[in-house]
């Protein structure tokens, strides 16, 4: 049977597939999709990480148990995981384990465009990278194969179109995996020096190995067609590239680390010009040159950025397609921006009056970097802005960090804030942290946390008390507050950056977008009433446009959350209907 | 037949990702080899979003280039007017006449285009507007602009009305069926 799948749910299908027991992962965009599908299979243990360090360590315990183990994170999830990646390259597994990274070309939900090729070569990790859905599902099936066959952790890598693209995909059945044996063995599984120094050399023993494989493993694919013209790809660019490049020979590579050199040879022998085309890092194309290979690569082609086969057209064949545009119009930008309704909007409406500091980090909160809130002046990574803020307290003194505040979310909180928070106890800081606590990991798409007392399935669970937790690291300032009461926030926020002790604001309020968050009707402006003072325009809500002096409040898009109501002076803006 | 591209583009929550999903089960049942790109993430956040549905003998790229779009379905004026040159010279574009400010316009620091109808209907000679919203609150919820823009873009897919049907039964959860199905009979009878 074929179905039209993303990459990331044909994945989450290999994982099925292949008789994996044991999912442990935290969301990030573009790889979601792939724990959320294997949290579907009821034969699968899966659960939601507070942060990839623990998804990865988790994994690693289970594939130690001898279980299938698997986690998933985007590209800079890896950083969090890659204590426990490198070390568990050398103790290799049990029962197979498997970590699909999904990178984001483009950044078009991301901080930065690092490749994870990068990772696959420094801890010696072997690396799949499909270029569809059908090959996502095939070579995560694949990927535990070889774990096994290599004593190794594999990675599957993706890229944002790859994880979110659709395409046909074959599916078969579920392998009835049996747990391996679990013995204890210290010098495999305990890394101390002694066994260290002895698991290094065996490692670079199995890389050897790999490299011979990959020589001659079908993950690799050589088409000789034209001789004048070829080209070397892996991933997504391997279809832009077939695509502008129909009868070029070309060489697949399905294996991205270690690379082949024989292989490539063999192609290089055959094919007069070669171009080596990957996304981002020229890593290929660096092998092909250590290996006195000569190609085209990076020379023509960019390393930032995503690809698309109008751009290897522009820059391979020289053509440029004409098509039609709007010569002289220039059309605003269309920018991410919080929602109709979202908690968010009131803590950096409140906020904005006192001119601070903000040191914030990743979630929807974010946002609030963009205009006409301008509120944030970091975004670093996901817990940074705590720490942040201490560092700012450290180098400009407690006068200045009267004026600082670091923001975190519910989500982000437990992934790397707690640390933060207890430094700054710790070395007896004074700053103002808030936790911008909408109950879901918004940005996304919904995912319960540690915070909201639900697990991946739904199910209730133990959740973390904030605020017992902020009184056992020793923080004695804890306030909860409704980020709807802009005016209580605005005093809160300044009491407690004016006090000489470290504090926490907890901002409480559910994200507009839970089906269990409903608000009333909708809201209208009076014209009469309305002076077009633009004091609402303030709170950059979407629904709130400006026309003819005259503030106007869109029914499509207005959730009636009320912020507007609240901040009108002139009380021109009401509920319909009350 | 030859290859299809078409191109979904709107706001983030305008429902996008459902229309193309509709649009790709439609063309699996014809028994063509598929390929869909979405957004997911930061730009769903009330972004300009775009979505890619290609089909025929052998799909390569998931996504569509300039130039290259059969069909785009625009939720949105600016949003057509933005992703135009994607079009074919001769491709169809199928556009809901609403207009949604970006938060440029918003602050006042642009001013939403004028006359953007009339300067696409320049440039476009396969052209149809309407008003989906009006038709969707008719068939009982705002929220099925999209399924309208479907029964419109049905009508002019050259595949027959009964595959689009059956693909919407397969897709929508069922019971919002007997609304969605009144928002394309609309869409496809506009």
């Amino acid at each position: 049977m074929k179905k039209l799948m993303l990459g990331n749910e044909a994945v989450a299908r290999g994982v099925f597939e292949a008789g994996v027991t044991v999912v442990s992962s935290y969301p990030g965009t573009p790889s979601t999709e792939i724990t959320e599908n294997i949290a579907m299979y009821k034969e699968i243990f899966s659960e939601w990480a507070p942060n990839e360090k623990v998804a990865l360590e988790v994994a690693s315990g289970a594939s130690i148990a001898g279980a299938r183990a698997f986690c998933a994170m985007k590209h800079v999830g890896v950083n969090v995981a890659a204590d426990p990646l490198f070390t568990m390259s050398y103790i290799g597994v049990n029962g197979g384990l498997v970590i699909a990274v999904a990178d984001d070309p483009g950044m078009h939900s991301s901080q930065n465009e690092q490749d994870s090729r990068h990772y696959a070569r420094a801890a010696k990790v072997m690396m799949l990278e499909p270029s569809d859905s059908q090959e996502a599902k095939d070579f995560t099936i694949r990927a535990f194969e070889l774990s096994e066959q290599f004593d190794t952790p594999v990675f599957i890598r993706l890229s944002t179109r790859i994880s979110h693209s659709q395409s046909l995909v074959t599916i078969g059945e579920r392998t009835d995996y049996q747990l391996k044996d679990y013995v204890k063995d210290v010098n495999k599984n305990v890394m101390m020096p002694a066994m260290g120094r002895k698991k290094h050399i065996m490692v670079e023993e199995r890389t050897k190995k790999q490299i011979t494989y990959s020589e001659t493993s079908d993950l690799n694919s050589m088409v000789i067609k034209d001789k004048k013209t070829g080209f070397i790809s892996c991933g997504v660019a391997f279809q832009y590239a077939s695509e502008i490049l129909p009868d070029a020979s070309f060489l697949k590579l399905g294996i991205t680390y270690p690379l082949p050199v024989e292989l490539i040879k063999k192609f290089a022998d055959q094919v007069e010009t070669i171009y080596v085309i990957e996304e981002l890092e020229p890593i290929i194309e660096e092998h092909c040159r250590m290996n006195n290979i000569k190609v085209i690569g990076k020379d023509i082609l960019p390393v930032t950025g995503e690809y698309s086969a109008d751009l290897l057209r522009k820059a391979i064949l020289n053509e440029k397609i004409s098509y039609n545009e709007l010569e002289d119009e220039i059309l605003p930008v269309r920018p991410p921006v919080l929602c109709p309704g979202c908690p968010h909007r009131g803590l950096y409406y409140s906020m904005n009056r006192l001119k601070l500091v903000l040191t914030g980090d990743i979630g929807c909160y974010t946002l609030g970097a963009l205009p006409p809130l301008n509120a944030l002046d970091t975004c670093i990574c996901m817990g940074g802005g705590i720490s942040a803020a201490h560092g700012f307290e450290k180098a400009r003194g407690k006068d200045f960090d009267r004026k600082v505040v670091g923001i975190v979310g519910d989500s982000t909180f437990t992934h790397s804030g707690i640390t933060g928070l207890i430094d700054i106890v710790y070395n007896k800081g004074i700053s103002t942290i808030i936790v911008a606590d909408n109950s879901i990991t918004g940005m996304t798409g919904h995912q319960n946390n540690p915070v909201n007392g639900f697990t991946i399935k739904g199910e209730p669970t133990q959740a973390v008390d904030l605020l017992k937790l902020a009184e056992a690291i020793g923080i004695k300032r804890v306030k909860v507050v409704d980020p709807f009461d802009m005016k209580k926030m605005t005093e809160t926020i300044k009491e407690e950056t004016n006090t000489d002790e470290p504090s926490l604001i907890i901002s409480q309020r559910p994200c507009a977008l839970l089906k269990t968050v409903k608000y009333k009707g909708i809201a209208k402006v009076d014209t009469e009433k309305c002076r077009g003072c633009k004091m609402c325009m303030k709170l950059g809500c979407p629904a709130i446009t400006f026309n003819d002096g005259k503030a106007k409040i869109n029914d499509a898009l207005c959730v009636g959350c009320g912020m507007c109501i609240s901040v009108c002076p002139f009380e021109a803006i009401s509920k319909e209907g009350e | 037949m030859s290859l299809q591209s078409i191109m979904i583009v709107g706001v983030g929550g305008q429902g996008t990702l459902l229309t193309s999903r509709i649009i790709g089960n439609v063309a699996i049942n014809q028994g063509y080899d598929v390929k869909m790109s979405e957004v997911h993430g930061m730009a769903q956040r009330g972004g300009s979003v775009v979505t890619f549905v290609k089909y025929g003998e052998k799909i390569y790229s998931p996504v569509i280039e300039k130039g290259s779009a059969d069909i785009i379905l625009a939720f949105e004026e600016l949003e057509a007017a933005r992703w135009l040159p994607y079009l074919k010279e001769d491709g169809l574009l199928i556009l809901n006449t609403q207009k949604i400010d970006p938060m440029p316009v918003i602050t006042g620091t642009m001013k939403y285009p004028e006359d953007l109808l009339l300067k696409i209907g320049e440039k476009v000679r396969n052209f149809i507007t309407l008003d989906a919203l009006v038709l969707a609150k008719e068939a009982g919820t705002i929220k099925a602009v999209n399924v309208v823009l479907i029964g419109v873009m049905a009508r002019n897919s050259g595949i027959s009305k009964e595959e689009w049907i059956k693909a919407l039964e397969a897709t929508v959860p069922a019971k919002f069926l007997e609304m969605n199905m009144k928002a394309f009979e609309l869409g496809f009878n506009k």
